[in-house]
């Protein structure tokens, strides 16, 4: 059972091409992730799916509700959290929570089954301002305000951006629980590491999307060989790993250097010799599994090899 | 360089608004040339501390030096004397490439022949020269990140302050702009930065961890991972932060 679909979404700013033929199917009840950059297309892409804006070609669906001809009724069912925290600053918490159910009609009691788990962790702030809360709790009011109408589908954009990582792994957790609630969830993020968190997620970049699949899948598709390289000096380590002749990338990961070779060939000792050579110490160079942002490195690469070719 | 010490002291700092104490009792020394990650919780008290050490906002208490000088009566030498770049504000949208760093070189007194020659050199490090002319706001933000890194050291700072600089940045980019604080660390500046991904926390010489305004933990990356008995930065925070005994007020 299809829940949104999309066909062939395009948007344009003046010159700038947000949306550049974007197209998919999120299934009921899924847990769909949007995962990019900045400037991929992400906030675009949402305001056409919550009726906020026109979309230049192209069609969409959401619950069977035309995204232009059915605006009214689809917002009855959609539930949206915007990038920026757009609640009432100068209303309590109780307050804003109250006026979105009354917006759509409903009451706080009506609903409290599906909010109850969150909302019990700001309640006892309810009568504090919205715009004097943390970050981490702005969040949650925010997220109890997008349910309270009970929507069917539910639209989260950057709900984690510039959130502490305690906070993320919470807000994770959340939308897991409201997943068994039926309700169909898509979410943009950033961080790569919360797409292994989706059901599926669409890889994006440039009003494009570079490939649909699961998590598991994507890092299934990686075909290239993976190292992580590790001495005593990191920084060295990058500048010797692009001196070294048989190197396609090398980027810092965290504790290492992810090292893809030019090709299969490739032997450990010879970059472990060529390594010490250069005076590292401690060198360890191991095959490992790439992670979702190694994927969508490589996807990156790959389409930036096809625009030069092309142009 | 006579000042060998520490190029930001912190002596039990404290700061107060009102009865609410946003910063309670740091203490930490950061080495000149250091990559130092200021890790925290939202809300923890971070943004305090980085304002204190700018030379933005005065400590209730505490002794506090940077680049050797007072937090309390020398605020425009410390100013002078680092750099700062943010996700939220680094450059003026409505100027070129070459205006942004004539300006941030004017401002802090290059002389005009200099900052000419310079910008030159650096628009062409960053392969900008065709965007030389071109407003910063029609620039893909991954470029405007590393051209503000490039602008916040271009008066040869002793100091850099970097407060989440590359957040929504895409993941080369992101890349590229470490290997930018990695050079700027081996040229000696000191590189003093904030992040939510737990991944740069990894590439810091050293880290502290605040919650409830102190310093829970400050070690370099790989001590923190052994003494917390987990395999990176991530779970060593979500340990230290999970339960955090307040919940902060946004200033």
């Amino acid at each position: 059972m299809i829940s949104i679909r999309a066909e062939h979404l395009y948007k344009n700013y003046g010159d700038v091409q947000a949306l550049d033929d974007i197209s998919f199917e999120v299934g009921k009840g899924e847990l769909f992730g949007f995962i990019g950059p900045d400037g991929a297309g992400k906030t675009t892409l949402f305001r056409i799916l919550t009726t906020l804006i026109l979309m230049d070609k192209g069609q969409a669906t959401v619950e069977g509700l035309d995204v232009v001809k059915d605006y009214r009724e689809l917002r009855s069912i959609l539930g949206y959290m915007p990038g920026r925290f757009s609640l009432y600053q100068d209303l309590t918490v109780e307050e804003n929570l109250q006026f979105f159910a009354s917006i759509f009609g409903t009451t706080i009691e009506e609903n409290y089954e599906l909010i109850r788990d969150i909302y019990v962790q700001i309640e006892p702030f309810k009568k504090r301002l919205a715009g004097k809360l943390s970050g981490g709790m702005k969040q949650k009011l925010a997220l109890s305000c997008a349910l309270i109408h009970k929507p069917v589908v539910l639209v989260l954009d950057e709900p984690t951006t510039g959130v502490d990582a305690v906070s993320r792994t919470e807000f994770w957790d959340m939308l897991k629980k409201l997943k068994t609630d039926g309700i169909t969830i898509i979410v943009s993020t950033p961080y790569m590491d919360e797409a292994e968190l989706c059901d599926r997620v669409a890889l994006i970049q440039h009003g494009q999307i570079m490939k649909i699949a699961r998590p598991d899948q994507i890092i299934e598709d990686y075909r290239k060989k993976l190292y992580a390289v590790k001495t005593n000096n990191t920084y060295q380590l990058i500048q010797d790993l692009k001196q070294f002749p048989g190197t396609n990338t090398a980027f810092p990961f965290g504790q290492s250097v992810h090292f893809t070779p030019i090709d299969d060939s490739f032997k450990i000792n010879n970059l472990s010799a060529f390594l010490s050579q250069r005076s590292h110490q401690n060198i360890n160079v191991q095959k490992i599994k790439p992670s979702v942002e190694d994927c969508f490195m490589e996807l990156m690469a790959k389409e930036s090899v096809n625009k030069r070719q092309e142009s | 360089m006579v000042n060998r010490g520490p190029i930001i002291h912190v002596r039990n700092l404290v700061k107060k608004f009102d009865d609410f104490v946003a910063n309670d009792n740091l203490s930490f020394d950061v080495n000149p040339g250091e990559i130092f990650g200021f890790l925290g919780a939202n809300g923890a008290g971070k943004t305090t501390a980085i304002r204190i050490l700018c030379g933005l906002s005065k400590p209730t208490s505490g002794e506090i030096k940077v680049a050797g000088f007072d937090a309390y009566n020398q605020v425009d030498s410390i100013k002078r004397n680092i750099g700062y770049m943010s996700q939220k504000f680094s450059l003026y949208e409505d100027l070129t490439v070459y205006e942004n760093i004539r300006f941030y070189g004017g401002i802090y007194g290059i002389k005009y022949q200099e900052i000419k020659t310079l910008a030159e050199e650096l628009i062409e490090k960053l392969g900008l020269t065709k965007y030389r002319n071109t407003l910063i706001e029609s620039l893909p933000l991954g470029w405007k990140q590393k051209l503000a890194f490039s602008v916040a050291i271009f008066h040869k700072p002793k100091i850099v302050f970097l407060d989440e600089p590359t957040s929504g940045v895409d993941p080369i980019t992101r890349r590229q702009f470490w290997e930018m604080i990695y050079e700027a660390a081996h040229n000696g500046i000191t590189v003093f930065v904030t992040t939510h991904y737990m991944d740069e926390a990894e590439y810091c010489d050293r880290v502290s961890i605040m919650v409830d305004g102190r310093i829970e933990a400050l070690d370099t990356p790989a001590e923190l991972v052994r003494i917390y008995q987990t395999e990176n930065i991530n779970n060593v925070f979500i340990k230290i932060a999970r339960n955090p005994d307040r919940m902060t007020v946004e200033k």
